[in-house]
Parts: C-alpha cells; sequence; structure tokens
C-alpha cells in the first residue's frame, strides 16, 4: 500500500518540534486558520483517492497571500514539508498528507476577482470552482472550457497543478492551453508571476512547466483564465455497436476523417448498463458499446458533420444511431455519462479508476488485453473513455472489506498502465501522477530522465519540501519497482536501462 | 479510414549518436555551443560565440499517422518538407510558424517558439508540442512528453523547449500535435482606421465565429475567416467588405511583407489586444492587437516602457545592422534567478546557447 512511505524509497525529513511549528503558524494566522487536532484534521487524511489516508500534523487555512508567504518561509526555515490542497477531489492521491506535513488548504481563496469581457478572460483565486467561472460568465456568452468530471466542486488552484481536461478537450485543449497568468509563492516566501497579459510573456515558459507540477514547485495564489465564446448550436449523437472494438475503429476513423467532436466518448457494456440503471439515460441496453458523439459550431454545419459521422459509424457496424432528440435529451445522454462512476456503486461497494492515455488506433488491441488481465486477476472492469482523446478510465469493481482485493485492484491497475505504455501511451491522461502512480513513473521513464525532474524539482525547491514523496520517484524506489517486476518476470520495455 | 503512409519522406538520418558525442565533449571542457538547424533566425536573439552544433543532417519524419493527428520528425527535417506532407494529407499545422527561408528546420521552429497569425485563434507553437527527445548539457538523451494529447506524466518540459532558444535542451526531435485543413476559407478588407478596428475585433472575439486572422495597417483592417462551410459562408455575409488576396496572410505569416522586413530593424510589442498605445510610427498590428510590429528608431526604453505599460514586453526582433545585446525584456529579479536555477538544473557547465536569451542565462 502507497500509503506507507517508506524511509528508503521516498524523501526523508528531520524531526519537527510541532510546539515550536504551531506557534509560529498561530502567529500568521487568523483564530480558526489552524487546525491541529485529530478530529479536525481527519478531513484531511485523504482526498479523492480515498484508498490512501494519512493525517497531517496541522493544517492552515489563510486567506491571504501574505499569509500564504510567511506560512512557507516558516515551512522552509523549519524543514517541514508543505502539501497544498484545493478541494480535495483529485484522484491519484496528489494531496495525500505526507507524514508529519502542514496542509495548506486553498479553500479560503474562493473569490473572483475581475472579468473582462473584451480581453476574455477571468482573474480568480485558486479556491475557486471550475463550474463556478462558466456560471459568472454566462451572461456574457463565455465558458471556461476545461471540464473536468469534478467540474461541481473541484477548484481551479487544482485545477492548474493537475492539468486538469475534461470531456471536451479534444476541441478546447486542456487547462494549460486555457491560461492565460498565474501567480505563485515559492517555497523561499517570493510571489513570482508567470505568464502576462499579453499572449506570451519574455523568457522561458514556466506557466507552462508549472500547469501540472502537482504541487512540487510552488504555490498558486492568482489565476487568470482564458474565457471562449458559446457555441451557438451543440448536438449529440448516441452509437450503439454490438462489439466494443468496431466502436474503438469508429473512433479513429471519425478523428481521421478530419472532424473535430467537441466530445467523443465511449462506455462498453457494463459501463453503459450501470449507467443507464442509474441515470434512466435511454441507453440501448443490449449494446456492447456506445459512443456519444458531440458536434458544435453552425447549426448547417453540425447537421453536415453528423451526417458524415453516422456514414461513418454504420460504415464501421453501428447497429443503432441515434440523434438526441431536444436540448433535454442532450443532457440526459451527459448525465448518464457523468453518473457513470458513481453508477458502479451498484455493481461493486468499490471502484478503482485508472487513467492512461493511448494511441487511438490501439483501443480494439488494448480493449482485449484489459479483458485479459481482468480475468487474470479475478476482478471486473467497466470501461468508460474520453475515446476521442484515447484517454481510458477502466473502472476495476472490488471490494475493500474483502482481503486482499485492494491489494489486487491496485496491481491490475498498474499493469493496465504498464500497458498504455508499452503501446505508446502514458500513465496518466489527466488525473495526474499523485501518489497512485509514483512507480509507473518508473516505467514510463528513464532513470536519466528521473533524475533530470527530480533536477527541475530541486532548481524551485531545493529542500524538496513542497508535496514529498509524490509525482517524482526517487531512484531508490525506481531501482526497486524495477527489481519487483524483475522477479514477478513481467518487466516492461527490457531495454530500459535499470539500476 | 487510416490514410496511407506512402507521401511520406525518405526516413531521413539518425545523427544521435555523433551529436550527443560533441555535447558530451563539450560539456567535459565546459566550451559552449552554438545550436543551429537552418541557421535561418540567426538574428534572433543575441549573438552565441561556441562551436556550432548543426542538427541539419539530424532529419526524417519518423512517425506520422493522420488519424491519431500527430506528427514526429528529427529536428533537422526541413519545415517546408513536413507541411508538404500534412497538406498531401489534408492537415497543417495549426501554429502556423514562420519560415524565415526555404532551410527553416522543424526543431528551429520549436526553439523560437514563433507563431502565424492564427496564434491568438488556435494557440501557439507550445500548445502543439506533444513530445520532444532533447540533449541535456551533459549529452544525456532524454525523452519528454510523448505522442498524445492528454498526457500528465511528470514535468512539461517538452512545452517548456518552445521558445528556450536551445537555452535547456539540444531538440533531438519533436512530436507535433497536427490539425485537419479547414474545409473552407476567406479572407476580408475594410478600409477604418485601428481604433474603430480594435473594437471591431474585440466584438467579433466574443463571438464562435470562425476567424483565423485579425491585423491592421495602413488604415486597412484584414480579417480571415477559417472552419466548417456553413460557418465560414455566414460570417462572411455578416462581415461584409471586399474581398481581400491571401497571398497577404502569406506574407504575414512569412513576415515577408515590406512592413515586417529586417531593413530598417522591427520591433515586436506583445501586448493585450485592447491595449491603447502612444507610440510615434505607423504599426503592422496582427493577433487582433496582441502583437504589434514597429519599425525600430525610437529608444529601446520607449518601446519597453510604452509595451509594459500596457500590460506587455517589447522585443527587437530585428535589430538595425549587427548583433542585438538586449533583444528580451528584462525579467524580474526573482523570475530571473528561477531562470538562472533551471538552466543550471539541465545544463549544469552552461554549454547550450549560453547568452542567447540574456547574457548571464
Amino acid at each position: 500500500m502507497l500509503d506507507k512511505f517508506d524511509d528508503n524509497l521516498d524523501p526523508t525529513f528531520a524531526a519537527v518540534d510541532r510546539p515550536a511549528l504551531i506557534a509560529r503558524l498561530a502567529a500568521i494566522l487568523a483564530p480558526g486558520a489552524l487546525i491541529t487536532e485529530p478530529e479536525g484534521l481527519r478531513p484531511y487524511e485523504n482526498d479523492g483517492f480515498s484508498g490512501y489516508r494519512v493525517l497531517p500534523s496541522v493544517v492552515v487555512l489563510p486567506s491571504e497571500t501574505a499569509q500564504v508567504q510567511a506560512i512557507l518561509k516558516v515551512c522552509g526555515e523549519m524543514g517541514v514539508p508543505v502539501v497544498a490542497r484545493g478541494a480535495g477531489t483529485g484522484l491519484s492521491g496528489g494531496a495525500l498528507p505526507f507524514p508529519g506535513c502542514v496542509i495548506l488548504s486553498l479553500g479560503k481563496f474562493n473569490h473572483i476577482l475581475d472579468i473582462d469581457a473584451d480581453a476574455r478572460t477571468a482573474v480568480v483565486q485558486p479556491g475557486v470552482r471550475n463550474l463556478a467561472i462558466s456560471e459568472a460568465v454566462a451572461h456574457l456568452g463565455l465558458f471556461y472550457a476545461p471540464d473536468p468530471s469534478s467540474q461541481i466542486a473541484c477548484s481551479i488552484g487544482g485545477n492548474v497543478a493537475e492539468n486538469a481536461g475534461g470531456v471536451h478537450c479534444l476541441k478546447y485543449g486542456l487547462t494549460v492551453h486555457n491560461l492565460q497568468k498565474v501567480q505563485m509563492v515559492t517555497l523561499a516566501g517570493d510571489i513570482v508571476t508567470l505568464g502576462g497579459d499579453a499572449l506570451d510573456a519574455p523568457g522561458f515558459d514556466l506557466m507552462a512547466l508549472f500547469t501540472g507540477s502537482e504541487g512540487l514547485l510552488g504555490v498558486f495564489t492568482e489565476i487568470t483564465v482564458k474565457l471562449t465564446p458559446s457555441p451557438s448550436f451543440t448536438q449529440v449523437m448516441l452509437v450503439a455497436f454490438d462489439d466494443v472494438r468496431k466502436a474503438g475503429g469508429a473512433v479513429a476513423d471519425i478523428i481521421a476523417a478530419g472532424v473535430t467532436p467537441a466530445g467523443l466518448e465511449m462506455m462498453d457494456g457494463m459501463a453503459l448498463r450501470a449507467a443507464e440503471q442509474f441515470a434512466h439515460a435511454g441507453y440501448p441496453t443490449d449494446a456492447e458499446a456506445i459512443l456519444l458523439c458531440e458536434l458544435d459550431g453552425a447549426e448547417a454545419d453540425v447537421a453536415d458533420e453528423l451526417a458524415r459521422v453516422a456514414e461513418i459509424c454504420r460504415a464501421a457496424g453501428a447497429t443503432e444511431v441515434r440523434l438526441a432528440r431536444d436540448e433535454a435529451e442532450r443532457k440526459t445522454f451527459w448525465a448518464g455519462r457523468k453518473g457513470a462512476f458513481p453508477a458502479m456503486g451498484r455493481l461493486a461497494p468499490d471502484y478503482y479508476c485508472i487513467d492512461g492515455t493511448i494511441p487511438r488506433h490501439q483501443l480494439p488491441d488494448v480493449l482485449a488485453e484489459i479483458a485479459r488481465l481482468s480475468e487474470s486477476y479475478g476482478l471486473l472492469v467497466a470501461n468508460v473513455f474520453h475515446a476521442g482523446d484515447g484517454n481510458l478510465h477502466p473502472l476495476i469493481l472490488y471490494d475493500a472489506n474483502a482481503p486482499g482485493d485492494l491489494d489486487k485492484a491496485e496491481a491490475f491497475g498498474g499493469a493496465i498502465l504498464e500497458l498504455c505504455v508499452a503501446v505508446g501511451g502514458t500513465i496518466t491522461g489527466e488525473h495526474g501522477v499523485g501518489r497512485e502512480k509514483i512507480n509507473q513513473m518508473c516505467v514510463q521513464f528513464t532513470p536519466d530522465e528521473v533524475e533530470a525532474f527530480a533536477a527541475i524539482k530541486a532548481a524551485f525547491d531545493p529542500a524538496g519540501l513542497l508535496n514529498p514523496g509524490k509525482t517524482i520517484p526517487t531512484l531508490a524506489r525506481c531501482a526497486e519497482f524495477g527489481g519487483l517486476h524483475v522477479h514477478r518476470g513481467a518487466l516492461p520495455h527490457a531495454d530500459i536501462p535499470r539500476f | 479510414m487510416p490514410t496511407s503512409l506512402a507521401s511520406r519522406p525518405a526516413e531521413g538520418v539518425d545523427q544521435t549518436e555523433a551529436l550527443a558525442d560533441q555535447v558530451r565533449r563539450a560539456s567535459a571542457e565546459h566550451r559552449p555551443l552554438r545550436i543551429v538547424g537552418g541557421d535561418t533566425k540567426f538574428f534572433y536573439g543575441r549573438a552565441v560565440e561556441g562551436e556550432t552544433l548543426s542538427l541539419a543532417g539530424h532529419t526524417g519524419v519518423t512517425d506520422y499517422q493522420p488519424s491519431e493527428l500527430v506528427l514526429t520528425a528529427r529536428a533537422g527535417t526541413r519545415l517546408a518538407d513536413i507541411e508538404a506532407l500534412l497538406a498531401a494529407n489534408d492537415q497543417m499545422l495549426a501554429f502556423e510558424p514562420p519560415s524565415m527561408g526555404p532551410a527553416s528546420t522543424i526543431g528551429g521552429v520549436v526553439a523560437a517558439g514563433l507563431s502565424g497569425p492564427r496564434r491568438p485563434f488556435v494557440g501557439a507553437v507550445r500548445d502543439f508540442v506533444l513530445g520532444v527527445t532533447i540533449l541535456d548539457g551533459r549529452g544525456r538523451r532524454l525523452r519528454f512528453g510523448g505522442t498524445v494529447f492528454k498526457n500528465v506524466a511528470g514535468f512539461d518540459a517538452f512545452r517548456l523547449m518552445a521558445g528556450a532558444l536551445g537555452g535547456l535542451g539540444v531538440i533531438l526531435d519533436v512530436s507535433l500535435r497536427v490539425t485537419p485543413k479547414p474545409r473552407a476559407q476567406a479572407a476580408h478588407i475594410f478600409e477604418m482606421g485601428w481604433s474603430e478596428a480594435q473594437g471591431r475585433i474585440a466584438a467579433l472575439m466574443r463571438r464562435p465565429l470562425p476567424l483565423s486572422g485579425a491585423a491592421h495597417h495602413d488604415g486597412r483592417l484584414h480579417l480571415r475567416l477559417s472552419g466548417p462551410e456553413a460557418a465560414v459562408a455566414a460570417a462572411q455575409a455578416e462581415l461584409g467588405g471586399k474581398s481581400d488576396d491571401p497571398a497577404f496572410w502569406d506574407s504575414v505569416r512569412h513576415m515577408t511583407h515590406p512592413a515586417l522586413g529586417p531593413t530598417a530593424g522591427l520591433w515586436r510589442l506583445s501586448v493585450p489586444a485592447v491595449a491603447r498605445l502612444e507610440l510615434p510610427g505607423e504599426m503592422f498590428i496582427d493577433w487582433g492587437g496582441a502583437q504589434r510590429w514597429l519599425a525600430a528608431g525610437l529608444p529601446a526604453s520607449a518601446a519597453r516602457e510604452a509595451a509594459k505599460a500596457a500590460g506587455g514586453h517589447a522585443t527587437l526582433f530585428y535589430g538595425q545592422g549587427g548583433p542585438v545585446e538586449a533583444p528580451f525584456a528584462p525579467l524580474a529579479p526573482a523570475l530571473m534567478a528561477l531562470h538562472l536555477r533551471l538552466k543550471a538544473a539541465l545544463d549544469p557547465n552552461s554549454i547550450l546557447n549560453p547568452g542567447r536569451l540574456y547574457p548571464d542565462l
């Protein structure tokens, strides 16, 4: 279990005088903004990846940038690890406390500071919820494009830290493509602005480096996002297949035909049946896979492209092609998809959501291999994908109360990620490495590359205090992890140098 | 219907070993390297004194599957060859990098980080880089990113290479996201002054219109539309104006327009599109107002201060005869400190294009 941090495989820090730390933090913060009692710390012991839990030493809830500066300075001086936390919805254990750490919650940074309709930007604090931005600018005919499934709850600071994606990335891009400027605080307590109000800034593109850096390089305190004009017309098509491989083939054909859907999602038979029971979306429950293909733009173009998509899908063997009859049905189709994760609760007590990306043309083969792994691990898996991006979300079903089940699920998930790397993809498309995929980093990257990441980290955080034990594995961990896999006879990429 | 790979150019030549060897030797002896592709953008940035490390012979498209919307090529592959291959498959590089000459290479395109007229509508070079392989300052071969669009494993060191002018690594190959060519395109021209044009552009950009270019020069607003047929036709009908010569947009992209030439020197002001700038001389305005070109002749301090006051920065793109000492706007001290530490992390002996961006970097 990866919530056991290991002195030999993870960073270590000297013991800290906790009462002295609390006294110094109390001098910075307003009463009530410092949590030290176990019952108050408990809600912070995990994030959206609920399998791992560690109790932090202290939780701080600053409300001003100057307090963030002061907190980071104290932690730097006393050698205390700091884990920044937004809404705590992350799915890779990125906000899992490191033993003895300070949890730096940005929850009180929850104000929208400025909206500029002509510049199409919004200046927001990191604790603002993703969906709140779109809601605040809807009357201007604008929206904030990245829409992770958790958008009702997740915060924009976490989105930047994870480079969050969502359903509409294929057309509108990831978080990194929708940022204009960020203000961040270094561990030394310096306030630094990355990006700017123009479309570029002089020097290295540090804003790109910091986006998706998972809290390892600095703490964001203010974010300027780009806003996008809302499309004039949107329509969604539901396509059913009697074979999941045919659906995978159709996805590659749609993209190859030059169509850029706003969203192109796929669910396999198990996922769509569970979603149907849960949300009554009107999905054909006898299908083995469905695609949801959303297009937006001028009405005539959308109609034209949907006709092409329908033709492509029929040629690929679709058994049914159905347009949403109206806006209400369009929303119902999506409600089924967005409810796919909670719907798993009907199939098993727990599920483990995996997040690899593969080249689209590998979809059929990868699905076959996941089915084979499912049999060999003895755990069911339901597949939900952002198919247009090749981003897989296999949901491994297990029972946390059954002895050994979580370990099996963890091993099965690891095997899927290694498969993604082996076919030319990546271990994480949008959920981040966090703590969960720290070992698989050693599969995707060579020791030299891991060392380069560590050097980049050290350039911004020489003491290694920001979110330690996450995202970038130690070389010791990679050596140990590589060894385990050789022992199991399942070494992926045998040509990668081991040590 | 996956497209065939028959039109892929020759496999090219892999010179990784020789290049790594040269970097390792230079690193051991602390000798600076001047990294060169086609050397068509030699004027951009500060002059580098050092032994030439040429990527021009490290060529070939190593992977291109149109249905994956990604192309991987070695750094020395010519931009023209890549664009011809993409065009044969009805695809393109949406960020429209300028070709400053036929020898322009894809490695140089990424290292320089220059984007064309579509930039405000689709994004910059860095938005289309999916992965790079580099040699770091010790000659180690490192691969960052990959060939898939959604990829958040490790730091995005690949995007960092765009615009770093070689200072953080020698780009060996690059994987770029490619885009289907728009099915329809149109160019319109309007007689109007800049202040009226600026308001018009801001109003248009708040709506979901298929804009792909918005420039102003010499009392004329030029708008380009690209996208699906109906959207382009509807926008054309609404906009009115006269039909424009499409060659205008090529001349903007590749900077062959007379107002964008090197003769008199050229300032590039990157500012918010809605900013008001009061500077003497006639500007060539692109990116809907976010990129403004001005013939040199005004003192650096005037250009820098005006751009900064407007919320942006100024670059001396072409100097007036001879190398430019300070092409880029100075960085705040805390930000420069981070730049120096990052440089040291990837190039500890400071041998990769040292000083190209800033004297100490």
